[in-house]
């Protein structure tokens, strides 16, 4: 199986579904020459040409506006919004309008777009550039939001995004572009709505989504020495969210802690935690349920403050031997 | 640049020879009354209906505005698409949505359009290319741009209509619309429907230059007023306009002046405007009455034909709400559908 990192299994799940459907093109800023902000559709436009890779004007609402008119008509359009961050300009866009849609309508019609967007800090881009807004989108009842942490799941998941009837936000983290792991060459599906259990383990579940599951997984190796045993959960989809397996995972470990670089405040860590306690998984919790957040400032410039504005690896682990520390 | 505002022609003495050079028939004309008497009943009845308490929720209505749809959709072909805005009841009926599907969606009946999730601002039929009303200003304009590029990617014949207000020319994503279809020559016909208010704001208040079509001339897309309440002016602009939407040379832009005579919504109480403003428009100049008159005094209608004509439109949208009203409510256990495909 080849090794290709996080953003180029993105961009060959792009690529395999523009050869294979003639109804998928590519919407956005600098898409074509330049590849996007981030290189992801590097080489695109040789391949497929203007019209499906198609440059706008820095219009982000009628970027993705464009997408849902054209998906009324039977396109099956992939937006890029350059930086989540403006995505809160096309906000009406994917709220008011993509989302309602086929409801308001009275189930006569679909919105089948994906709408992709690199989130996340890490990159010294400051407060504007940084931002990790899943926890809005989880909002908007008809939207879908697909968060992928590797590159075998982004391909999968990205496959599936675009063949999806209904809109689905892929919210990527820059910060995992680079990151490297096995992808197969050929077509497969990871479903939306499917969470998947990264690692095994009995002693505290932690939920975590794209980078943190990265940094979860390094510190559960850590304390494995320790013979403390973690669960790793990644969601993959926050919305619709698979809590089933999450409960499940609580049911058998007793511990539940969930860990996202998304400010605390009103950040789907909440969503989690409410489910799991308001279920029959409330009998089987031996500890405090706890959440670790990003902290609810701005993300800052300076290196230092932009590391610590977001949850460390240092801060997991806190975190996790305060909670199974008792019990051991 | 600067065009003179729009000239109306109230007496129209020049109808026959107007009608005879655009080539349209009696029945044309007539069909062109029927739908305008229709839409007049449509509304009429759905502010009966309100004052009856038979409605739940807000309505948005076009009287006073009916030769602006009349006169759009004659110049259309049937499969043409068409993206409507919240004040839309004109443009849906003109564009032969069943009238029955319309009122029950109004009342809330499982039998609507929508199965009663919508209500009257967001009526559509996909399958007669009708691609629904919006109840955010202007938030239709720039998926007109969608639309506009997907029949063009699809190398179709049909072209985009898409109708707002002359508030939703403030928004945004207006201009960033209009660039787009523009720079990449979309088969989009831009209609801006100009009732003289927003809501309550007059446009003189809101728009810092007017006419509001002269915005389009910044984005190189050609444009031209007209005035809304001649039906025939209607057709002959809006029939040149999509002919150059049609032969591939980009979007058109025309701005229809009208007036609206019911309030923006059920909880307007007109403190806006004065009273003999409204009745000015309603004695004067009044689409229907225009018409009405032009018809009589060329004699292709007698006034017992129009008379008919006009209790049939009645009888039609009369037929709707018993429709209607002996249609079902959805139900409960319905809740949760169609939200996700």
């Amino acid at each position: 199986m080849p090794e290709m990192t996080y953003l180029e299994a993105i961009r060959q799940a792009l690529w395999q579904e523009m050869k294979r459907d003639e109804s998928v093109f590519l919407i956005g800023e600098d898409i074509g020459v330049y590849g996007g902000a981030f290189g992801l559709t590097h080489g695109m436009l040789d391949e497929f040409g203007p019209e499906r890779v198609r440059e706008t004007p820095i219009s982000e609402a009628t970027i993705v506006a464009t997408a849902v008119g054209a998906s009324l008509l039977g396109m099956r359009p992939v937006a890029e919004i350059m930086f989540m961050d403006f995505v809160l300009l096309a906000l009406d866009q994917i709220a008011n309008q993509a989302a309602k849609m086929r409801f308001m309508f009275g189930g006569r019609t679909s919105v089948p777009i994906v709408v992709r967007m690199p989130g996340g800090s890490g990159t010294g881009a400051a407060s504007q550039h940084s931002q990790s807004l899943e926890s809005i989108l989880m909002h908007f009842p008809g939207l879908k939001v697909v968060n992928p942490s590797t590159p075998y799941d982004a391909k999968g998941l990205m496959l599936a995004s675009i063949r999806d009837p209904n809109p689905v936000c892929f919210v990527e983290h820059k910060a995992l572009y680079k990151t490297k792991g096995d992808v197969p060459e050929d077509d497969y599906i990871i479903p939306i709505g499917v969470a998947e259990v990264k690692r095994a383990g009995r002693d505290l579940t932690v939920v975590a989504n794209n980078i943190m599951v990265m940094k979860t997984l390094n510190v559960a190796k850590r304390l494995a020495q320790d013979g403390i045993e973690i669960e790793v959960i990644d969601p993959r989809t926050l919305l619709p969210l698979d809590i089933e397996t999450i409960i499940n995972s609580v049911v058998k470990t007793g511990r539940l802690l969930v860990v996202h670089e998304a400010c605390q405040t009103g950040g789907w860590a909440g969503e989690v935690i409410a489910s799991v306690v308001g279920s029959p998984a409330f009998d089987y919790i031996d500890a405090p349920v706890r959440r670790l957040g990003g902290r609810d400032i701005p993300i800052p410039y300076n290196r230092g403050l932009e590391k610590f504005a977001v949850p460390q690896e240092a801060d997991i682990e806190n975190e996790i031997r305060a909670l199974v520390g008792g019990a051991l | 640049m600067a065009k003179p505002k729009v000239k109306e022609n109230i007496i129209q003495d020049d109808f026959n020879e107007r009608v005879r050079r655009l080539g349209l028939s009696d029945e044309t004309l007539i069909g062109l009354y029927r739908t305008m008497c229709t839409v007049r009943h449509f509304e009429y009845t759905a502010d009966r209906l309100y004052a009856e308490g038979k409605v739940h929720g807000t309505m948005h209505l076009s009287a006073g505005q009916e030769a602006v749809a009349a006169g759009t959709r004659l110049a259309l072909q049937t499969d043409d698409y068409l993206i409507n805005h919240h004040r839309g009841h004109g443009h849906f009926i003109a564009k032969g949505a069943d009238v029955n599907m319309m009122m029950a969606e109004f009342l809330g009946k499982d039998t609507g359009y929508n199965h009663g999730r919508g209500g009257s601002m967001h009526i559509a039929d996909f399958q007669s290319n009708n691609l629904g009303a919006n109840g955010i200003v202007g938030g239709g304009i720039p998926q007109a741009v969608g639309v506009g590029l997907a029949l063009q990617m699809q190398r179709r014949k049909e072209i985009c209509v898409c109708i707002f207000g002359d508030g939703a020319s403030n928004e945004g994503v207006f201009h960033e619309a209009m660039n787009m279809a523009s720079l990449w020559k979309l088969p989009v016909l831009y209609i801006c429907e100009n009732n003289k208010y927003g809501m309550s704001m007059d446009v003189e208040r809101v728009v810092a230059k007017l006419p509001i079509a002269q915005r389009a001339e910044a984005y190189g897309i050609p444009w031209s007023t007209v005035d809304g309440n001649d039906v025939i002016a209607v057709y002959e602009t809006m029939k040149n306009a999509a002919e150059h939407v049609r032969a591939g040379s980009g979007p058109y832009f025309v701005e229809a002046m009208t007036y609206r005579y019911f309030g923006h919504s059920k909880s307007d109480r007109n403190l806006y405007r004065p009273k003999e403003e409204i009745e000015d428009w309603k004695q004067n100049r009044d689409p229907i009455m225009r018409f009405t008159k032009c018809l009589l005094r060329s004699e292709i209608l007698g006034e017992e034909q129009a008379r008919e004509v006009n209790a049939q439109a009645e009888q039609v949208i009369l037929k709707a709400v018993e429709y209607a009203e002996a249609s079902p409510d959805p139900d409960i256990s319905t809740l949760m559908e169609y939200v996700y495909a």
